[in-house]
């Protein structure tokens, strides 16, 4: 793979976050390039979520940088940054535990994504003025075509906790796609899912990857997937990075297979 | 068999439990004890009864529970009124029935009963107000009678001091309030959301020690008196043409605050407060600024408190602390919960139920509270959602091209 | 420097009994995160059923220390019984809810027992019996401690004692801190959560019930609005000292009783709320986490 020339978009130098005594990510270097699918796996408490929550700003990690550099935008630090800032710069999440706004339907859960990307404010709300109409009609329309886009049109206007398991992960990833990241980073997407459902996750992160051209960061314990779309693969164990590279590589890393893999990779 | 069983356990349990209290009156100037045994008999039937009642609640509760589970959903099934009101034709219809009604009302009614009509509208706005903090946003502030008191102030010492009229202070009241809200919510709205209760039930009962004790400022538990009704062009009115006067200057004001929050329920903004109170976390993290959007909810409320407090002090031309209690709020605050957390339809009619309801079965008033306490802990039980649950907008579509249906 | 004595064990008296209706707050919070609003009126009616005990008694003609320990012991016993039996009726079938659910409950509950106890009873003050005697020891030091006041400060250390004891040594004071530390783990490794939460209850009311004796025995006299601004101080003062820490609720009613004192004494008797108000404001920007709590980030 010739990734040198590649537009790197998120590079984290030595990250670390201390619970207390517990150090549950220590020093970890990594980054995503444009166009580019990247898998973080390992065992369970290995500290992948919480990677997740330093560089989305839900924490603050205890040492090192996170800087991005969104195409066209000059380079920020986002340490310590708050979730809400790191959002608007440009990367979006989903959560490991589905957390989906229960008690509004399915197109306002994508319509909240849209929130930091427009800007009617409390008198073009109470007076509607054109302008407001205008934009909350395409809230609603690009809100809606995200949902064609992962499948969830039909159920537009069903309560969001409606909805069965898989397409409330769907749903997730469609909500974080409407604040327009150049990154998005899943957390467990297929967790929980039927192997058709993850066939049609795995077509659908291909999908926008290549056609919206989003970046994606993905932790993932279904192997299948991983290494079928993963570009890179960053393997963590014990809140440390113990290997990363191609799937290929990783596959036969003695010591991803030692630590976590095991025969899984041969099956 | 066993049902009858743990039934007639439950009601000795409580027949313990009331004992004392029930039973017993002491009387310790006359030296001498009251017993009241017909009150054990009555808490012992009466319980029997309603454990049977408590436990078939919920029993179908669990079951609704089980079936929304399995897929089979009746639980947002809207409800008989909800289904009414969403026939369009049907809901003109009755909208035009009622306006007409709430029009004629003085001219048909005297002025004894318009004036129980402006308490209620009254309450209907506080309780709108409140719906932005508590049930859209998910804020729950116990203090909110102090914005009610701050408008209610502002018009009595502006009105006393400089001669200010109602008509200048009523948007002057509802912005002064909102500053309060702002000053107050800047430090407390990053707490944790039942610390924030607990801050906004002590700033509501400060500002009545305040009231109470700053006397120079506040005229102290005496309040103040003679405040001036509203004018209408310099017109001499009797009590009767004020009242009504009052009167269509509440419908005016209900049908204002009905408009302007059901047009932010339904924005940008109002789904952003929703979203705040579904999931905080996930609001944060889909890149909405929490600390604003709590405050414009905070403030928002606050506006309506402050407005409708002029009109409380305008009304009534007198006005002193004892007006501005703790009990207030938790009236209000019961409105919001029994009426329907978010659902403005809802709190309009949780209002009118619970300010009419006393004032008509008088014999009622005086269990006034200990209902509306009990109806708090039901309704959280049996259905969370209030009378009329709040029902979000449906969007239409043919294929991509769509038209939105507001309402 | 007399007067500075007498307001800091007037403060001290205050606090220590703000501590023992705190604990009841901070116990039931680090399990269960719910604030019991009901709280202070478990505490009223502790000091409501000592009331009518005492006045039955005497008038039936019976006197002296019999009466304070009958009286006491059986608010305690109504105190855990409400206690209990509030947290089944209005808690438990709310366990698993939207977080504001129970809490609006437990708003309900505090204006239901309110208005129980004003109709079934009187909206008047009562007056309680002092049924501290004043001890002949105390003569010399009377006029900057009261007999009651003493009471009151070894009652508060006994009882705190005998509670941390419970927490560190019985087989149920593991499990509530085990349920405290994470409840499902507890209840896979056996705990029986529903008992630990109802026993948490019901110390929690029996403190409180303690604490409710002492106070209207102290001011002499009973209301049935008394447990409202009791409620809300202590849960001040568990806020202060770090809610769901034990030794921080009793930090946290010393701290809140000397504020309290001092100002009154110093500043102005008028504002003494607004003062325990304030401070509690001020804590919570300042350090959110209060005074013993220790800054936990939530799991996302
Ligand atoms: N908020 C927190 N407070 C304390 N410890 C935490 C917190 N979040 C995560 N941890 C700990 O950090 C470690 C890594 O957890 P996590 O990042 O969720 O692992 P993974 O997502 O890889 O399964 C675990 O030991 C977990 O208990
Ligand atoms: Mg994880």
């Amino acid at each position: 793979m010739s990734d040198t020339e590649k537009h790197v978009l998120l590079e984290v130098k030595g990250l670390t976050m201390d619970f207390g005594g517990l150090r549950a990510v220590d020093s970890i270097d990594l980054s995503v390039s444009e166009g580019e699918i990247a898998a973080l796996i390992g065992p369970n408490g290995a500290g992948k979520t919480t990677f997740f929550n330093c560089v989305t700003g839900i924490y603050t990690p205890t040492s090192g940088d996170i800087l991005i550099h969104p195409k066209g935008k000059p380079t920020r630090r986002v340490n310590g940054k708050k979730p809400n800032i790191v959002t608007s710069l440009g990367m979006a999440r989903t959560f490991q535990n589905i957390r989906l706004f229960p008690d509004m339907t399915v197109l306002e859960n994508v319509m909240i994504g849209r929130h930091c990307r427009t800007r009617t404010g409390l008198t073009g709300a109470i007076l509607r003025g054109a302008a407001a109409r205008k934009e909350e009609q395409q809230i609603v329309e690009s809100s809606y075509q995200l949902l064609e886009q992962v499948g969830l049109a039909e159920f537009a206007n069903e309560y969001s906790k409606n909805l069965p398991y898989g397409a409330q992960r769907r749903l997730e990833i469609a909500r974080a796609m409407a604040t327009e990241p150049f990154l998005l980073l899943l957390d467990e997407p297929a967790a929980g899912m039927n192997p058709q459902e993850t066939d049609d996750l795995d077509a659908l992160i291909c999908r926008i990857r290549d056609e919206v051209k989003i970046a994606i960061l993905l932790i993932e314990h279904d192997m299948k997937l991983v290494m079928n779309i993963s570009d890179n693969i960053h393997v963590m164990e014990y809140g440390k990075k113990i290997a990363d590279g191609t799937p290929l590589e990783i596959k036969d890393n003695p010591k991803v297979i030692e630590a976590y893999l095991g025969e899984e990779v041969d099956a | 068999m066993k049902n009858l069983k743990q039934s007639l356990a439950v009601s000795l349990w409580f027949i313990f439990l009331t004992f004392p209290l029930m039973v017993i009156k002491v009387n310790t100037t006359d030296q001498f004890v009251q017993w009241r045994w017909m009150n054990m008999l009555w808490v012992g039937l009466t319980i029997f009864v309603l454990s049977f009642v408590w436990r078939y609640a919920l029993n179908r509760k669990e079951a609704r529970q089980m079936a929304a589970m399995s897929g089979q959903d009746d639980q947002d099934k809207p409800s008989k009124i909800q289904v009414l009101f969403e026939n369009q034709a049907l809901r003109t219809k009755l909208l035009f029935g009622l306006l007409a009604f709430a029009l004629v009302f003085p001219w048909v009614f005297d002025t004894y009963q318009s004036t129980i009509m402006i308490s209620a509208l009254i309450y209907v706005v506080l309780g709108l107000g409140l719906n932005i903090t508590v049930g859209l946003a998910g804020l729950l502030d116990l203090g909110y009678v102090a914005f009610f008191a701050v408008g209610a102030y502002a018009y009595a010492l502006l009105n006393y001091h400089f001669g200010l009229g109602f008509w200048t202070i009523l948007p002057v009241g509802g912005i002064l309030s909102c500053l309060f809200g702002v000053i107050l919510g800047f430090p407390i709205l990053r707490l944790r959301g039942d610390y924030l209760a607990i801050v906004t039930l002590g700033f509501g009962m400060i500002i009545k020690v305040v009231l109470e004790n700053w006397s120079a400022f506040s005229f102290g538990p005496s309040g103040i008196a003679n405040i001036d009704k509203p004018g209408l062009f310099g017109l001499d009115m009797d009590i009767a043409a004020s009242t009504t006067y009052i009167y269509y200057i509440m419908i005016g004001l209900v049908i204002l605050t009905i408009v302007v929050t059901g047009r932010l329920k339904h924005s940008r903004i109002g789904r952003a407060w929703i979203a705040l109170r579904e999931d905080e976390i996930a609001c944060v993290a889909m890149g909405i600024d929490i600390a604003r959007t709590k405050l414009s909810a905070y403030a928002l409320g606050a506006f309506w408190a402050g407005m409708v407090g002029v009109m409380f002090a305008a009304k009534t031309t007198f006005i002193n602390p004892a007006s501005f209690t703790f009990m207030e709020s938790a009236i209000i605050l019961s409105i919001v919960v029994l009426g329907g957390m978010g659902s403005i339809l809802g709190v309009i009619i949780g209002a009118m139920i619970l300010i009419l309801m006393p004032e008509y079965l008088r014999a009622f008033s005086e269990y006034r509270m200990i209902i509306f306490g009990a109806a708090m802990v039901l309704m959280m039980i049996f259905r969370p959602q209030g009378i009329i649950s709040n029902i979000r907008q449906k969007y239409e579509f043919k294929g991509l091209k769509e038209k939105t249906d507001n309402v | 420097m007399e007067y500075f004595i007498e307001l800091f064990l007037s403060g001290l008296t205050r606090g220590s009994i703000y501590a023992l209706i705190a604990l009841g707050y901070t116990m039931v919070y680090g399990i269960i995160q719910l604030i019991n609003f009901a709280h202070g009126e478990i505490y009223m009616i502790g000091a409501f059923v000592a009331y009518i005990v005492c006045g039955v008694m005497t008038i039936y003609g019976f006197h002296g220390v019999s009466v304070l320990i009958i009286a006491g012991m059986l608010a305690i016993i109504y105190s855990c019984a409400y206690g209990y039996t509030l947290e089944k009726v209005a808690y438990r079938p709310l366990r698993g809810a939207p977080r504001l659910s129970p809490l609006i409950s437990a708003i309900g509950m505090s204006i239901f027992l309110q208005n129980y106890v004003l109709l079934a009873q009187t909206s008047d003050f009562l007056p309680f019996p002092a049924l501290i005697p004043d001890f002949e020891f105390m003569e010399p030091v009377a006029h900057i401690i009261g007999s009651a006041e003493l009471v009151i400060l070894i009652t508060t250390l006994v009882t705190m004692i005998l509670l941390t004891l419970l927490i560190k040594y019985t087989k149920i004071g593991k499990a509530m801190r085990a349920t405290q530390q994470d409840m499902s783990m507890a209840r896979l490794v056996g705990i029986n959560v529903d008992q630990v939460i109802s026993v948490t209850f019901i110390i929690g009311s029996a403190l409180a019930a303690i604490g409710g004796v002492l106070v209207a025995s102290y001011i002499g006299q009973v209301n049935f609005y008394i447990g409202f601004l009791a409620g809300v101080k202590a849960f001040t003062a568990a806020v202060l000292g770090g809610i769901g820490s034990v030794p921080g609720a009793v930090i946290g009613g010393l701290v809140l009783g000397l504020t309290e004192s001092f100002a009154a004494g110093y500043i102005s008797s008028d504002y003494e709320d607004v003062f325990a108000f304030g401070l509690l404001v001020l804590i919570l920007i300042l350090r959110p986490s209060g005074i013993m709590g220790r800054t936990t980030k939530q799991k996302v």
